[in-house]
């Protein structure tokens, strides 16, 4: 061990650490420009769910979630449990749904309000993916509806547009995704499912189906979206109801 | 220092009087070092991510502790089978009159969190393993150990719990070298593979991960038992430095230092 050569490791090591923190630090502002952060990116866990966002993103910007054939739907159809629905759901409920609107604002430049009918009226498509549930049980449907892309593109959303916030007429339910899930061609706005209506059990009249994500994400009853460059202003901040309950905002996992 | 420490592996690989004669090299004949700090610290990160692992992953089995085979499963399907114990969810029919607390949130976040840390240390100890000749020196059986009648030799010895010779204080037997790298290079990769595949985005993009493994549910059924395996070669592991030694054990893998023959005297 000659003074030489600690003295050479000590530079090396230094020179190695500063080049480390730079990387780090470049790495951090690459991954907030190209959107790679998600909102719930504090905390102890902030790591482990920014490493995961990142590289799914990276990983699955335009893939799609895997298709069944028709034989392998589960039945008999499941339904997951749902809270008791409140005196405004029974009241639209109780009419058909005929009222049911479903409101589009935020960064657009033609805010609007849809019924059933009008979004009927886009043409129909159907999906034949999974739900699975973080809990670990899992459903394969048919899901019908509109794609959430012409729905956007109908209400010309601003370029600088990075989330799309959706509410449940339940008003503890509500959540978020990115653009990059919003414009995907299996995010559905659903309104049947198996050929036949959305029953009440499954997010009758209108559900947002997010098919590369867990099945919390696939918020049932909704009624409003809005377009946002920003999750600061909603809640918390976190990105959604998911991360104030405790779990993960991303659940693509 | 790291010369010294590779020489001595050489000289002390199956050398029953060893006394590391690299020692000589430098003033100081204390010099006797059994664990790398990288085999040191790998292993202790591991040892944490494994707990962190494993406590969060029974939290997340508890909200619905039935498995099944194929693409679905769900309570109104036939289950594989069912741990008989009760749910964190009112969900599921365990046949307990109550429901444990819910505790997925975190355990799901900690879950995936240690998945990355152990992941990337993984990477590290093979890379290292395989630059260095860690795991050709170390972990590679010889292959006169791996005749019928040296392993059964060897099981033999493990049965009748016979303390390991000195030798084995600066070397594994067959036994360990075929075990470690089972757990390294089959049940760990094996562990992230049915992982992975229980994600809808990952499989998204790489949907032949959970194809060839018979569906979600199959992969989900599967990533429990290779867990299990672990929790068993976790007991296995500790149960055999208890017998070896505890503490000795405990302060080569801590410190680097081990006892050598002459200490002991």
């Amino acid at each position: 061990m000659s003074p030489d050569f600690s003295r050479r490791k000590l530079i090396t090591t230094g020179i190695a650490a500063a080049a480390g923190v730079a990387g780090l630090g470049v790495a951090a502002r690459l991954a907030q420009r190209y959107g790679l952060v998600p909102p719930d990116h504090g905390g102890i866990y902030g790591l482990g769910e920014t490493l995961t966002y990142a590289s799914q993103r990276l990983l699955t910007r335009h893939s799609l979630a895997r298709e069944f054939s028709r034989s392998q739907i589960s039945k008999p159809p499941f339904a997951n449990e749902i809270p008791p629905l409140n005196e405004a759901y029974k009241r639209l409920q109780a009419g058909g749904f005929a009222d049911w609107r479903l409101s589009i604002n935020g960064m657009v430049a033609r805010p609007a309000s849809f019924s059933l009918d009008q979004l009927k009226s886009y043409p129909s498509q159907s999906q034949i993916t999974m739900v699975q549930c973080e809990e670990g049980w899992s459903y394969i449907a048919e899901w019908i509806g509109v794609p959430l892309s012409p729905v956007l593109q109908a209400v010309e959303v601003h370029p600088q547009a990075r989330y799309v916030v959706y509410f449940s007429i339940d008003p503890d339910w509500w959540e978020s995704i990115d653009m990059s899930d919003a414009l995907h061609p299996q995010t559905f706005l659903a309104y049947g499912m198996n050929g036949a209506d959305l029953p009440v059990g499954n997010g009758a009249p209108l559900r947002l189906r997010v098919a590369r994500q867990l099945g919390y994400k696939s918020v049932k009853y909704i009624t409003h979206l809005t377009v946002t460059d920003s999750l600061k202003g909603f809640g918390k901040g976190l990105g959604s109801a998911a991360p104030e309950g405790g779990y993960a905002w991303y659940a693509g996992i | 220092m790291s010369r010294v420490r590779a020489t001595c592996y050489h000289s002390c690989v199956g050398d029953s009087a060893c006394i590391p004669s690299a020692a000589s090299a430098v003033p100081t004949t204390t010099v006797t070092s059994r664990h790398s700090a990288l085999v040191r610290v790998t292993h202790w990160i591991t040892t944490l991510c494994f707990l962190a692992l494993l406590v969060s992953g029974v939290e997340i089995v508890i909200s619905h502790p039935r498995f099944y085979w194929g693409e679905t499963g769900n309570v109104l399907t036939p289950p594989l089978f069912k741990l008989p114990i009760p749910a964190s969810r009112n969900l599921v029919p365990s046949g307990y009159g109550y429901v444990l607390p819910d505790q997925n949130g975190w355990s799901r976040y900690l879950h995936f969190q240690a998945a990355w840390v152990v992941v990337f240390t993984g990477l590290l100890y093979a890379i290292f393993g395989l630059v260095t000749g860690h795991l050709r020196q170390n972990l590679l059986p010889h292959g006169a150990d791996l005749s019928w009648r040296e392993l059964l030799r060897s099981i033999a010895s493990h049965l009748h719990f016979e303390r390991p010779s000195e030798a084995e204080a600066w070397s594994y037997n067959v036994l360990q070298r075929l075990s470690y790298l089972f757990v390294i290079f089959v049940l760990f990769p094996l562990v992230i593979w049915t992982g992975l595949a229980m994600s809808p985005a990952f499989v998204s993009a790489f949907p032949a991960t959970v194809n060839v493994l018979g569906g979600q549910q199959s992969a989900r059924t599967l990533h429990f038992f290779v867990s299990l395996s672990l929790v068993l070669f976790l007991l296995v592991h500790v149960a055999m430095v208890w017998l070896a030694g505890f503490w000795s054990r405990m302060r080569a893998m801590i410190t680097g230092r081990a006892a050598t023959p002459m200490e002991r005297t």
